[in-house]
């Protein structure tokens, strides 16, 4: 007993901590927030993705996957992959270039930068002579043509990055032989494209941005074909076979025009202006895919007529008689099309079209007919709609997950069955050690089901609440119902839906039983929902009832949002998780806490009023306990006149995020660039930042009182089988802790099984603990007689769990933000405590009880507390001893959204989200780590460039 | 002597009147004696004029329990916040009687006339431009009453002055126990708070170990006035008067005697109602062997005999006007320091 009194001391316990716990963020989740650049290199058959602060990402099959980040966070502007190679460069918003590598290390592919690059002009040019707008990676894989707004094209060698400077082709050199009327209207243009002639390495495309088209001869140094474009240039197109290149124009148009020896200055084949004849909006990338029945694919982005859908975001594909504009919700940062690669083939045959739009990834399948969608097995846009809370659940039984799947691959039938077409490296990492599902709520009332147990996190199921009530927006009315001669045909794609219909039907709690496939949600305007997993589709009633937590309080109005309108009649469900009884709150206040016990068949839920505990076998209420303060007016009032919520602060930042992008585009002028949208973006935020400095920095020392505002709010809830009245006999109960630092104990007599229906639930009020530092009760835990935390309901009916020691006598922890603190029972004397606050000034957002394994032995786990501070400190602390163990720093304190995010799992695992869109996974754990492990070879024969199709699969194939 | 006897609650009568009774009750018509009650919070507190014998009264519940001390022979320190807490001093006290002649009175203001509000602590050991302050929070209704805020201070470090960020009062509220202690003003720069130090602490961190600590509040500051430092009697007193540390004294033991102190008292505080009836203290699990009813017991053996008339004077819990500071000087080696010692009591 000694011993556990002094930490750290004892080495024993010092090297079993270290087989314990070890801190690691091992992945990101999710869609990268601001993305910026797009890459792809069809020899490694994988993609890049760059983003506003300077990270870049690579993705290939599922599981192989990559991070980088440039030291300097600027925005990545360009990502080009040096043809054949492991390798690309990318470019960032203050003109530097830096060279990335994929390199074996250990086993495992890494990546890597390798230098960096600034281009520098002649002393005295002004800084926008070597200002670089386009970049070539020559297919000889030793040199980058770089191309600037002077016009000049510079060449640097690879991967030294040394300038050669006798080879700069000028802008003087290539208006030589221009005429004369046509050079003085357009001088000084900045190149807008660089393309190599697909069959003819020695030639490349120079597109100026005022029209001018140039075919210059690398060898002989001269430029061979001149086009003179009448249209500000905004791309250019190679054909495949290099006797027809396209270019597309501001004005929405795009022209082809013919390379051929006898005419050294063509005129274009064709002009169009796809959907004229108004002015429209520019082409800015095209796509010219020929294949075998001659008709080809015409893939171009944006054209949309300026007056009537200019706002629109979209990319047309046309082939032959089919024309679809495929419109996104979201920006469009830039998009390719997967085609075949073997030199020898004939056609491009092109199979699928990948665009990467600001808020989301969409793939389209162009074999298919009707061009359907690609279901990503990754970059999921997690904040399809705002995230408004998240749960964990490790370790789900198979047929649960097996359940989940089936119900969740009916919703998913619309979407294209060809496999993910990015599929380059191999995924090295073991198999995940179990089935974790990640369950997050959002604020349009879905709940999305998560496959969290590998590095890829997959939608695997989609549970909407909305059909349960009546809102104002009609879930019938369709907005992609367009008539067969709409033009043009726009085609809405993609999930991100920033818009909920009504925020009274966002999720705030989830709880999920794995074992009996019970479902507790709970949501903003007090509604909570108890489903079971139904195989079928199916049309039944939804049980109601309502639960006055004021019950005798009088005199009090609640000024906040009205509560739910339920749908009368039975309701038509999906097969999946089926509500079968609706509770709503009154007052229609946020639920603050949720449990559910399947075994004994209550959901208890708190507000900021009160809790109540609903028996969903007998369909019937059994109590209701009111926690308000008499003197808590405000917390009567509704919402309008609260103190902001984490939760709602969370939502908001989230929405300013939003916010302000879609005010920076509105202030996008219309030739404005992106690099202009993110100086206004820069300058937006540190205008806020200033404002936000400016305020006056002052708090007030007080010590809490009774009296305190939102006293009732009721922050936790918790079954427990232990002793509560006297120590001979056990019985269930209820533990609510509220923001007040008070804890209630109800005893539970919950009838027999044979005489569920029979007999009612009662409770009765047992205990009541006032905690007199008064601070908000976050957790509360009963141990048993060998202090292991109770194990959770029906764990031990499927033998998965010992069941708890009720000899020996139980103990009741607590902990609230600012102590922990252990009381015996059943009578409560205070046994143990650790005081956190008033050593650290740290406070408790978020603890969980983590299992921990050694990954020495595989017989030694133990279980701790997981704690999550408000400065973004990860503390380990010890059952039942209350020792801290460890400490990391995990999350900046200042991203209060990260932090209120944060979710652990049972094995020392968690999830926070560092953007609206992206979850960073972390572990404390030493034995569960879930981290990508890929490898990506270099081809060993360079002489033959274009063999390796499939690099990844051949060595997969060559290793077993 | 072990007396019971009734009173009517709601005519108490006047303090003079009762005084007479108890000299009456216990037949000590010529005995001068100090009267004292244990009020809710389990603190001693005298009775000697009619206001805080009519408080005393109305807040019997429904038994006030009174304790009677021959004036010649009362342990004065007795009186005063967490005195029912700190059984074993005045067990001590009240057991051995003869400790009591070795202690040397020096009765300024009739210190036990009144409830700690403050008291400067550690003076012996800090350096002389710093001074501990703690604030008895516990008993009294008043708010503690003061904001800080965000500043910097000029250090003197190795490398010379460095302007390092720091803590500072920024606003006493009127009428806040900050404010009628005298010993925080605004713009002092709070260095430690229950020992710890606030240096690389964030303003909401310190905020929140205030607030943590509110109970049982030991704030260090470099008050910004320093003229009127305690000038202590020592010989390095002179030497080190003016020096400016770059850090404080090493002096966690004692820090941590103080907080073990009051870790034992916020311990008790816990409140457990069960099956919805009377709030009582939640015990701690480890059995205490001295209960507070013995303890009442050997107190009213040793009640006083003698007869005497006790001065009363215009006094009120927790009056404070103005900040007369006085300083106690511990004398005796042999007497076990109490948490007083060397006490500031503010009037």
């Amino acid at each position: 007993m000694r011993r556990f009194l002094r930490p750290g001391h004892d080495p024993v316990r010092e090297r079993l901590k270290r087989d314990l716990f070890q801190f690691n963020k091992t992945v990101e989740h999710g869609f990268p927030h601001q993305p910026s650049a797009l890459g792809y290199s069809p020899f490694l058959r994988l993609m890049a993705i760059g983003t506003r602060s300077g990270a870049i990402k690579l993705y290939g099959a599922p599981g192989v996957e990559f991070m980088g980040l440039h030291e300097e966070n600027n925005t990545v502007m360009q990502i080009h992959f040096i043809p054949d190679q492991c390798q690309l460069v990318t470019l960032l918003d203050d003109n530097s270039l830096h060279l990335w590598s994929l390199k074996q290390h250990s086993g495992a592919s890494e990546l890597r930068e390798e230098h960096r690059f600034t281009l520098k002009g002649p002393p005295g040019s002004p800084p926008s002579a070597t200002q670089i707008t386009a970049v070539l990676a020559h297919s000889s894989r030793e040199v980058l043509y770089l191309g600037t707004e002077s016009g000049n094209i510079f060449v640097v060698e690879l991967p030294s990055f040394k300038a050669l400077e006798d080879r700069t082709i000028t802008s003087e050199a290539v208006l030589q032989r221009v005429p004369e009327d046509y050079c003085n209207r357009r001088s000084c243009e900045l190149v807008e494209a660089l393309r190599e002639h697909p069959k003819n390495p020695d030639q490349i495309l120079i597109g100026y941005s005022r029209g001018l088209i140039v075919l210059w001869d690398l060898q002989n140094n001269k430029a061979t074909h001149h086009f003179l474009g009448s249209q500000q240039l905004e791309n250019l197109y190679w054909q495949r076979d290099g006797s027809k290149f396209i270019s597309c124009h501001y004005d929405g148009s795009y022209t082809q025009w013919p390379v051929s020896s006898d005419n050294r200055q063509p005129e274009p084949l064709e002009n169009l202006v796809p959907y004229g004849p108004f002015p429209c909006k520019a082409i800015s990338k095209i796509y010219w895919q020929t294949t075998k029945n001659g008709l080809p694919y015409i893939i171009f982005q944006g054209g949309m007529p300026r007056a009537s859908y200019g706002d629109r975001h979209s990319i047309s594909v046309v082939h032959g008689s089919q024309q679809t504009a495929f419109d996104f919700t979201s920006r469009v940062i830039d998009f390719f099309i997967i085609f075949s690669s073997e030199p020898a083939a004939e056609f491009d045959d092109p199979s699928a079209m990948v665009v990467l739009a600001e808020e989301e990834l969409v793939v389209i399948d162009l074999k298919t007919a009707g061009w359907p969608a690609v279901h990503p097995p990754y970059l999921a846009s997690l904040h399809c709609s705002a995230i408004t809370c998240s749960h964990h659940v490790s370790n789900i039984p198979l047929k649960l997950w097996e359940r989940i799947i089936s119900a969740g691959s009916k919703q998913n039938i619309h979407y294209s069955a060809m496999p993910w077409p990015i599929d380059g490296g191999t995924n090295i990492a073991p198999d995940p050690p179990q089935r974790d599902l990640l369950l997050t709520g959002h604020e349009d009332g879905t709940v999305r089901f998560w496959d969290a147990s590998g590095v890829c996190l997959h939608l695997l199921y989609k549970l909407s609440t909305v059909r349960v009530f009546l809102t104002d927006a009609d879930p019938n009315d369709n907005m992609n119902t367009l008539g067969e001669d709409e033009w043009p045909p726009l085609r809405k794609v993609g999930t991100f839906d920033p818009y909920s219909d009504d925020p009274r039907l966002g999720i705030q709690k989830i709880y999920l039983c794995k074992y009996s496939g019970y479902l507790a949600v709970a949501g903003t305007a007090g509604q909570v929902l108890v489903m079971e997993l139904n195989d079928e589709d199916a049309e039944h009633v939804v049980d109601h009832a309502e639960a006055d937590l004021l019950q005798d309080q009088e005199g009090y109005r609640w000024k906040g949002h009205e509560k739910l309108r339920t749908r009368d009649g039975p309701v038509r469900f999906e097969a999946g998780f089926q509500p079968f009884v609706l509770v709503q709150c009154q007052p229609p206040a946020v639920v603050t806490s949720l449990a559910l016990h399947s075994e004994w068949k209550l959901v208890a839920f708190g507000t900021s009023h009160g809790f109540g505990l609903f028996d969903h076998q007998q369909k019937r209420l059994v109590f209701v306990k009111c926690t308000l303060h008499p003197s808590d007016q405000l917390a009567l009032e509704g919402p309008l006149s609260r103190v902001k919520s984490l939760k709602k602060s969370l939502r908001q930042s989230f929405r300013r995020i939003r916010r302000s992008r879609v005010s920076s585009r509105k202030r996008r002028g219309v030739s404005g660039s992106a690099s202009e949208v993110q100086e206004a973006n820069a300058k937006f935020d540190q205008d806020a930042l200033q404002e936000m400095e400016l305020a006056p920095v002052q708090r007030k020392i007080e010590a809490r009182s009774a009296e305190d505002s939102f006293t009732g709010f009721v922050r936790t809830l918790y079954f427990a089988d232990t002793f509560l009245r006297d120590s001979s006999r056990h019985c269930p109960s209820l533990w609510a802790g509220t923001n007040g630092g008070t804890v209630y104990a109800f005893c539970l007599r919950v009838p027999p099984a044979e005489r569920r229906m029979d007999e009612p639930v009662r409770a009765e009020q047992a205990k009541e603990i006032q905690l007199m530092h008064r601070a908000p009760v976050v957790g509360i835990l009963v141990l048993d007689g060998r202090s292991t935390p109770l194990p959770e309901p029906l764990e031990v009916a499927h033998d998965l769990s010992k069941s708890p020691d009720m000899q020996g006598s139980h103990q009741l922890l607590v902990v609230s933000e600012e102590q922990f603190k252990v009381f015996t029972l059943p009578k409560v004397s205070s046994k143990l405590k650790l005081k956190l606050t008033a050593l650290e000034g740290c406070r408790v957002r978020k603890v969980t009880v983590a299992n921990f394994g050694s990954c020495k032995t595989d017989d030694y786990s133990e279980n701790d507390l997981a704690v999550l501070t408000n400065l973004g400190d990860i503390q380990i602390i010890s059952l039942p001893f209350l020792k801290l163990q460890i400490r990391y720093p995990c999350i900046r304190k200042e991203d209060v959204s990260g932090i209120a995010s944060c979710v652990f799992t049972k094995y020392g695992q968690g999830f926070y989200l560092i953007s609206p869109s992206e979850f960073e996974r972390f572990s404390l754990s030493t034995k569960w780590l879930v981290e990508p492990r890929c490898i990506v070879d270099t081809p060993e024969v360079t002489s033959n460039n274009h063999v390796h199709n499939k690099p990844g699969k051949e060595n997969a194939a060559r290793k077993s | 002597e072990f007396r019971r006897f009734s009173l009517e609650r709601s005519k108490p009568g006047k303090f003079e009147e009762f005084y007479g009774l108890l000299q009456h009750v216990h037949k000590i018509p010529n005995v001068d004696v100090l009267v004292g009650y244990t009020d809710v919070h389990g603190d001693l507190l005298p009775i000697n004029n009619d206001d805080n014998y009519h408080k005393a009264v109305s807040t019997a519940n429904p038994l006030l329990r009174i304790f009677i001390q021959r004036k010649e022979d009362a342990d004065y320190s007795a009186f005063g916040t967490d005195t029912m807490t700190r059984k074993k001093n005045v067990l001590s006290n009240v057991l051995r009687p003869d400790n009591h002649k070795k202690k040397p009175h020096i009765v300024i203001s009739m210190p036990q006339d009144f409830r700690p509000v403050s008291s400067i602590i550690d003076v012996d050991i800090l350096p002389e431009t710093h001074r501990r302050v703690r604030l008895y929070k516990y008993g009294t209704d008043k708010p503690l009453g003061f904001y800080i805020r965000d500043g910097s201070s000029v250090r003197v470090t190795p490398h010379g002055l460095e302007k390092v960020p720091g803590i500072f009062i920024s606003r006493l509220v009127p009428g806040g126990l900050a404010q009628s202690t005298g010993l925080l003003a605004v713009n002092d720069e709070v260095l430690e708070v229950n020992g710890i130090e606030v240096s690389g602490k964030s303003l909401d961190q310190v905020t929140d170990m205030m607030i943590a600590n509110s109970r049982n509040l030991i704030i260090t500051v470099r008050p910004a006035n320093q003229r009127n430092n305690v000038v202590r009697n020592s010989r390095t007193s002179g030497s080190s008067g003016q020096s400016t540390e770059s850090s404080l004294p090493s002096s966690t033991p004692n820090i941590l005697a103080n907080l073990l102190h009051g870790e034992e008292e916020s311990d008790e505080e816990d409140i457990i109602i069960e099956d919805s009836g009377e709030p009582q203290q939640i015990p701690k699990a480890v059995p205490i062997t001295e209960s507070l009813e013995s303890l009442t017991q050997i107190e009213l053996l040793h009640e006083s005999t003698q007869n005497g008339f006790l001065p009363s004077s215009e006094m009120n819990l927790n009056h404070s006007a103005g900040s007369i500071s006085m300083e106690f000087e511990v004398q005796d080696p042999e007497q076990k320091p109490l948490e007083e010692d060397g006490t500031i009591i503010t009037l």
